[in-house]
């Protein structure tokens, strides 16, 4: 059933109806409403039952969420940011012991300089930790891949974020539909783990492994972590069966037909770059989108596949690696590093600022124009006076 | 096991003979049944204080709670000696995550527990010193103020051993470590203010806190099962000297931990909801030189070279902690003072 729900609330229900029996998390922007949410939906009774911990810190809600499953509990967390960042030494942790923790991530940009509005960096920074990271477009999608992530973590495993944008989807009202009880019931099925915490079957957790067997369990955690792209499809098409939506799988393609170009992208950005390619098909332009809902592990068939025969592909990046470049770029890159599709590389949207219709257009443009050099990143909307003038007064006190 | 009001004492201990009491009396480790939950074949030093707290507080915890124990283990030589994959000492369900969260893990164990309403299944972590008072100290912190229900136990040998013995919060001032080297006009650590965690826990207001040594076995046994009788967030801390890192004798492990209570520099009590209940008294009290030159971490302050006034602040905090828990006037229930 739709109803006008802000995107952390139905989030949170979404997580509720997922029965999740331990939640810890600590609060920063903009994840606060979600876990709000559910600490109101565990103290009133409705979701139980289920421990929420208040605790003093993302490393320590990590942490208890380790312990939490572990020991044999389905166990839910949500983060941002720099908050992200607390629970570094934990992510591949989590993922190292196989443990099938959920994560929201309300994407938000990592300082200094401080900035709380929405960017990648934060799940971009954790990209090799060994999770699973799924990307939503939009709130209902976002609402989708909760159940579909707790049904991935648990077949295999394996610890899964769920990236949804701060601000730009978490706070943002909207008509969304959350699963009913039955459905994700249906997709569910009680957490059944892997290995437990059972003092009647006594195990050890967490041993130390020396040079001799090492590589061979990062080997075969790397073998677990690619089965994700057999499951993923597995798993959207049964939630589709069972709400009839198409929501998640790895990548999907967007007026492909015949498109000599396409934009690639994660996240939100998605629904402004189709307004615009639909503007430019209006006009004859052979452009398509490609979006990548699954980016860890990532899915280099499909993405190539998607991306064949292409003359161009405009990379959107909502982070950058200082002193490299892009992450989802260099992806790209990679994938396509035998065929001869030019790749343009852009950086947009950093700190919160608005990926607008008009900035992707004049973006487009000059790509088919040829103006913009696919060797060079490029950086969307940059204020070159403000650069030229900082940099200019850099270099005139060196000299 | 029933502390028993029978005075037993050995000549030059506190232990009293198990022969001599009723089996149900005795040491956890009298009995053969006992859970041996950190077996043999471990890859601890010889005379490692730690190995043998550990052995005898997880046993009496697993006594305690009829063998319904989960273990979680912080970073560090417990861990590392215990289980060099693919082998493993542990007899019980044990799991390590990091070095600095092992409380917030044994919440989330704890937390599990509860919402599968098996709460009679008890949670029981252990880390080190540097990651109990230093980088497991936020973790651990929070766990307090939770009132979590989770025995935190603290193996104190004052600095990081695993690491190759550098210094920690807990390590004593003056102490030889590998980045605190006799060297300059302040040889050895700092004096600083000390990080107490005892009385940090206290601070906290929690159930129980107590320390306790591996010179008084008996007593860390009955102070294990007395936490074990209660609920929410508990503190044991256990000084366990290091050989490796005091540079001390390995058959010194007792003797070292009985001087350092003799002399003052460990005061062993327990608190209640943040108030001292109980002390244990000073028997027979020995200057601090008496443990500092068993051990070369303190070779430094001793010899034509020495430094006496050092010596002198050593011997002042000890007589400090005397002072604040009264150790050397408690007057015992039969009316002898022990002085």
């Amino acid at each position: 059933m739709l109803r006008q729900l802000e995107g952390s609330r139905a989030v949170a229900e979404t997580v509720a109806r997922c029965r999740p029996q331990v939640i810890a998390a600590y609060p920063i922007s903009p994840q606060t409403h979600i876990v709000e949410a559910l600490s109101d939906l565990v103290r009133t009774g409705e979701l139980e039952p289920c421990e929420y911990l208040m605790v003093e810190s993302e490393f320590g809600a990590l942490s208890a969420c380790i312990g939490a499953s572990a020991a044999g509990s389905r166990t839910y967390t949500a983060t941002a940011s720099q908050g992200l960042l607390f629970m570094a030494e934990a992510l591949p942790n989590a993922s190292g012991l196989g443990l099938p923790v959920v994560m929201t991530v309300a994407n938000r940009a990592i300082g200094a300089p401080i900035n709380i509005w929405n960017d990648h960096s934060d799940a971009m920074s954790q990209r090799d930790a060994g999770w699973v990271q799924l990307f939503a477009e939009s709130n209902q999608e976002a609402v989708d891949l909760h159940v579909q992530a707790f049904v991935l973590a648990e077949r295999l495993s394996l610890p899964v974020m769920v990236c949804m944008d701060g601000f730009v989807l978490t706070h943002a009202v909207e008509e969304i539909d959350v699963p009913d009880q039955e459905v994700v019931d249906s997709l569910l099925p009680p957490f059944s783990p892997r290995q437990v915490l059972d003092p009647a079957a006594p195990v050890t957790i967490g041993a130390m492994v020396g040079p001799e067997a090492f590589t061979e369990v990062k080997y075969l955690a790397a073998a677990q972590q690619l089965r994700v792209l057999d499951e993923v499809p597995v798993i959207a098409e049964a939630f589709e069966q069972a709400t009839g939506r198409s929501s998640g799988g790895l990548v999907s393609s967007y007026r492909m037909e015949e498109a000599t170009i396409a934009v690639l992208a994660m996240g939100s950005v998605l629904g402004s770059v189709k307004d615009v390619v639909d503007e430019l098909r209006d006009v004859g332009v052979p452009i398509g989108v490609v979006a990548v809902s699954c980016y860890r592990p990532w899915p280099l068939d499909e993405v190539r596949a998607a991306l064949a025969g292409l003359e161009q592909v405009v990379v959107l990046n909502r982070a950058f690696a200082v002193g490299s470049g892009t992450m989802l770029g260099q992806d790209v890159r990679l994938t396509l590093a035998t065929s001869a599709t030019r790749v343009h590389d852009v950086v947009a949207g950093l700190g919160g600022r608005p990926v607008t219709r008009a900035s992707i257009r004049s973006l487009l443009a000059a790509v088919i124009g040829g103006e913009v050099d696919p060797d060079r990143l490029h950086f969307l909307d940059l204020d070159q006076d403000v650069v030229a003038r900082e940099l200019g007064l850099a270099l005139a006190k060196e000299s | 096991m029933a502390p028993t009001d029978l005075k037993l004492y050995q000549i030059g201990t506190f232990a009293a003979g198990n022969r001599l009491l009723d089996p149900g009396d005795r040491s956890v480790q009298a009995d053969p049944g006992r859970a041996s939950s950190i077996t043999s074949g471990h890859r601890a030093c010889q005379g490692c204080g730690e190995a043998l707290g550990a052995r005898f507080v997880l046993d009496a915890a697993m006594r305690a709670a009829g063998g319904e124990i989960v273990i979680a283990n912080a970073t560090g030589c417990l861990e590392v000696f215990s289980t060099p994959y693919p082998e493993s000492a542990w007899q019980l369900a044990w799991v390590h995550s990091l070095f600095g969260n092992v409380a917030a893990v044994a919440t989330g164990v704890a937390a599990a527990l509860k919402a599968q309403g098996r709460e009679h299944v008890r949670v029981v972590a252990q880390a080190g010193d540097g990651g109990t008072v230093d980088i497991g100290l936020g973790c651990l912190s929070g766990m307090f103020e939770r009132n979590d229900d989770v025995l935190f136990v603290c193996y104190d040998n004052q600095g990081y051993m695993n690491t190759g013995v550098q210094r920690s919060g807990a390590t004593p001032p003056a102490a030889r470590t590998a980045n605190t080297r006799p060297v300059g006009s302040e040889p050895g650590n700092v004096f600083g203010q000390g990080k107490d965690l005892p009385r940090i826990a206290m601070a906290h207001e929690i159930p129980y806190v107590a320390t306790a040594t591996v010179a008084d076995l008996r007593d860390l046994e009955r102070k294990v099962e007395k936490a074990m009788s209660l609920r929410g967030a508990r503190y044991l801390h256990v000084l366990v000297p290091c050989p490796l890192g005091w540079a001390s004798a390995s058959q010194d492990t007792i003797r070292l931990a009985r001087l350092a209570t003799q002399s003052g520099l460990f005061p062993v009590f327990e608190a209640e909801h943040g108030v001292v209940t109980a002390t244990t008294p000073i028997r027979r009290r020995v200057p601090v030189e008496d443990y500092l030159t068993l051990q070369g971490r303190f070779a430094h302050l001793f010899g034509p070279d020495g430094r006496p006034d050092v010596v002198a602040r050593i011997q002042a905090g000890a007589d400090r902690n005397i002072d604040r828990y009264d150790l050397v006037t408690v007057v015992d229930p039969d009316g002898v003072d022990h002085v």
